[in-house]
């Protein structure tokens, strides 16, 4: 057993979460209507997380003999997916009645995703990124086709079942190729020995089959297939969870992995690997949104354009890059959520209204969601004064810092091709007219959450300091 | 002529016999049945290297679990159409031959070539004792207590989420 009660202390936001899985799991067994309480279980539970997160992000400890680590990256991380996941399941109370999957088990596993995000963030040993990875993908999996008679939601939670074990296997034959070759599956003892561990043709295999794997989980092209199609089939609050909170918990590792390069400056040899793919993804991921009528299918398009972004500084690999996309994804987290929570909305049922048109017109019928949706789609555009602007700026400076210039080039190239897309959602919204007669499905719970979404967007687009200054503590 | 030693013939006498009978015979289910007996003489291997843990979890695990996969497989499947698979496609077999030899090179390079690894043979005594119940007890425990309780997590989620998919109600 540990030696030391308060290592237990310094565990809390983790002890909190499992013991609410485990409480809600208990009222999901006993109660009938455990669905009108479970919610705000999970919200209560989630603010007291990334309250305690936030607060704590001065403290930096390894735990439980180099298994965890509490405080600093792993504390941003925990606020942002504790937040998103306030906001999901915010906007998800009303959200899954309509879409008929209204049951306490949604909120559970969506508690237990969050979990595994956690673990993934704060894991100081292989193992424990192995686990938290599948802990939250095996949640995904089950909210992806939470709703059984969708033949959509089938189609998704097959696509990803299958493309998502199969990245695993990438996963774990990397990390037998790093502990067979490193000896050890703790991070730091790899981390202080990259530098020789590079030289090791087996140590370099693993790591680039580790880095494949998670290049699936954060949906860069050439590992982007099974994208499109998950996040249209998916339920859009389950899409808003996996295209945000999935993703920030996939880059924390690939920024874990390459600590050495930001810390100790060895020299960055997978930044071809990164930059190709980041290429790649972004022109991809702009180019084909642009044909896309489905909204969710041109957001998830889109989300592969900002994988390509973020990607630019993982190639970068300095330390103010690595800030940059910190920033970037906790920015890029709020925009996609508060986008997929007006999709929520307007959606009806059986999937339908989540098309370009369905949006036709959104102005004469609500001039708050029109207002908020135009503020997402300049904020993913890039064009400041947004939070988006900010998060693109950080990246591509760590870029031409690192010699990278020729990447932010494209970055920026791509960028502009976006514009279209995200800029035809407000030309719809304002200047046509609509083709459906029907009214937007209010709800007080999905507008807070997107409200906040908004106000966190202005907010950090107005004073990014604020958002930079905090991620440069956590980082130290 | 030492006791471990002929245990060890024994063992790997059963472990051959029953997998060259396993994969020469026409019933699929008579195959299976083969193959437990195999993974039998295989844990006994095991627990001559002194690896217990192994030993039980390759009973419980392979010849419990994976087995009843294995049967429930092969009850699902039609497996009288299995012959035509080969006979259709000529290019299957071939593959099916390489991968073989391909493997089989590699075991033999493992066993008669390959040197381990520095790291390992300076605790040839200590690995003796890793495979034991009680080290691998402590270790889990101690060391991975937190992996130990998150497997727990994982496993529930499975679960969960197992019900979830197959046996919910929807009005």
């Amino acid at each position: 057993m540990p030696t030391n009660v308060s290592e237990y202390i310094y565990l809390m936001p983790f002890v909190i979460l499992g013991v609410t899985i485990l409480i809600s799991l208990i009222i999901e067994m006993v109660s009938k209507e455990s669905e009108l309480i479970l919610p705000w279980i999970s919200i209560i539970s989630f603010f007291i997380i990334s309250l305690y997160s936030l607060l704590n992000i001065n403290q930096h400890f390894i735990l439980f003999n180099g298994m965890i680590e509490v405080g600093g990256r792993s504390a941003i991380f925990n606020f942002v997916f504790n937040l998103g996941a306030l906001l999901v399941t915010l906007s998800s109370v009303d959200y899954i009645k309509k879409y008929g999957s209204y049951y306490g088990e949604y909120f559970i596993l969506i508690q237990f995703s969050v979990l595994g995000m956690m673990i993934m963030a704060a894991a100081s040993d292989i193992i424990m990124i192995f686990l938290g990875l599948e802990l939250m993908s095996i949640s995904f999996y089950v909210l992806a086709g939470i709703n059984r008679k969708k033949l959509s939601a089938n189609e998704a939670s097959m696509k990803y079942f299958l493309l998502g074990a199969f990245a695993t296997g990438f996963i774990v034959y990397g990390i037998a190729l790093i502990y067979g070759s490193a000896t050890t599956t703790n991070i730091s003892y790899i981390v202080s020995n990259f530098s020789s561990l590079i030289h090791n043709v087996i140590f370099v295999t693993g790591f680039i089959l580790f880095l494949i794997g998670f290049s699936f989980k954060i949906a860069a092209v050439p590992f982007h297939m099974w994208v499109p199609d998950v996040y249209q089939g998916s339920a859009t609050t389950v899409t808003g969870l996996m295209s945000t909170t999935g993703k920030v918990a996939a880059f924390s590792v690939l920024i874990l992995s390459l600590s050495a390069v930001y810390f100790l400056n060895v020299t960055n040899t997978f930044s071809a690997y990164f930059a190709a793919l980041s290429t790649m993804s972004m022109l991809l991921g702009s180019i084909v949104a642009i044909s896309q009528k489905n909204l969710k299918r041109m957001l998830a398009y889109s989300s592969i354009a900002h994988a390509g972004y973020m990607l630019i500084g993982l190639a970068a690999g300095n330390i103010e890059s690595i800030e940059g996309i910190i920033f970037y994804l906790m920015v890029y987290s709020f925009i996609n959520l508060g986008a997929f929570g007006i999709i929520a909305i307007i959606e009806g049922e059986n999937d339908s209204r989540t098309d370009l048109d369905a949006f036709a017109g959104l102005n004469s019928k609500n001039p708050l969601l029109a207002a908020l949706m135009s503020l997402f789609m300049i904020a993913l555009a890039g064009i400041p004064p947004f939070a988006g602007f900010f998060g693109k700026y950080y990246v591509f400076l760590g870029a031409i810092k690192a010699d990278l210039t020729w990447l932010a080039i494209i970055g920026v190239l791509s960028s502009v091709i976006s514009v279209y897309f995200y800029l035809r959602v407000i030309v719809y919204m304002y200047f046509r007219e609509s083709n459906y007669n029907f009214q937007p499905y209010l709800t007080p719970y999905a507008m807070v959450s997107v409200v906040i979404c908004g106000l966190f967007v202005i907010l950090f687009g107005i004073i990014p300091d604020l958002l930079m200054n905090i991620i440069t503590d956590a980082i130290k | 002529m030492n006791f471990t030693i002929l245990i060890f013939g024994i063992l790997s006498l059963i472990a051959v016999v029953s997998s060259v009978l396993m994969i020469t015979r026409k019933n699929a289910v008579i195959s299976a049945l083969f193959l437990i007996i195999n993974f039998f003489a295989l844990a006994g291997l095991y627990l001559l290297l002194n690896a217990q843990f192994i030993a039980v979890a390759q009973v419980i695990v392979y010849a419990g679990a994976i087995m009843v996969l294995f049967l429930f497989v092969i009850m699902l499947l039609k497996t009288e159409n299995e012959p035509l698979i080969f006979s259709q496609n000529k290019l299957l077999k071939n593959f099916a031959i390489l991968i073989g030899i391909l493997i089989f090179v590699q075991f033999a390079y493992l066993i008669f070539y390959a040197k381990p690894s520095n790291s390992l043979i300076q605790n040839e005594v200590q690995s003796v004792k890793i495979g034991t119940i009680q080290t691998i007890g402590r270790e889990l425990y101690t060391n991975y207590f937190i992996p130990f309780e998150i497997a727990g997590f994982l496993l529930l989620a499975a679960t969960i989420g197992a019900i979830i998919l197959a046996k919910k109600k929807f009005e």
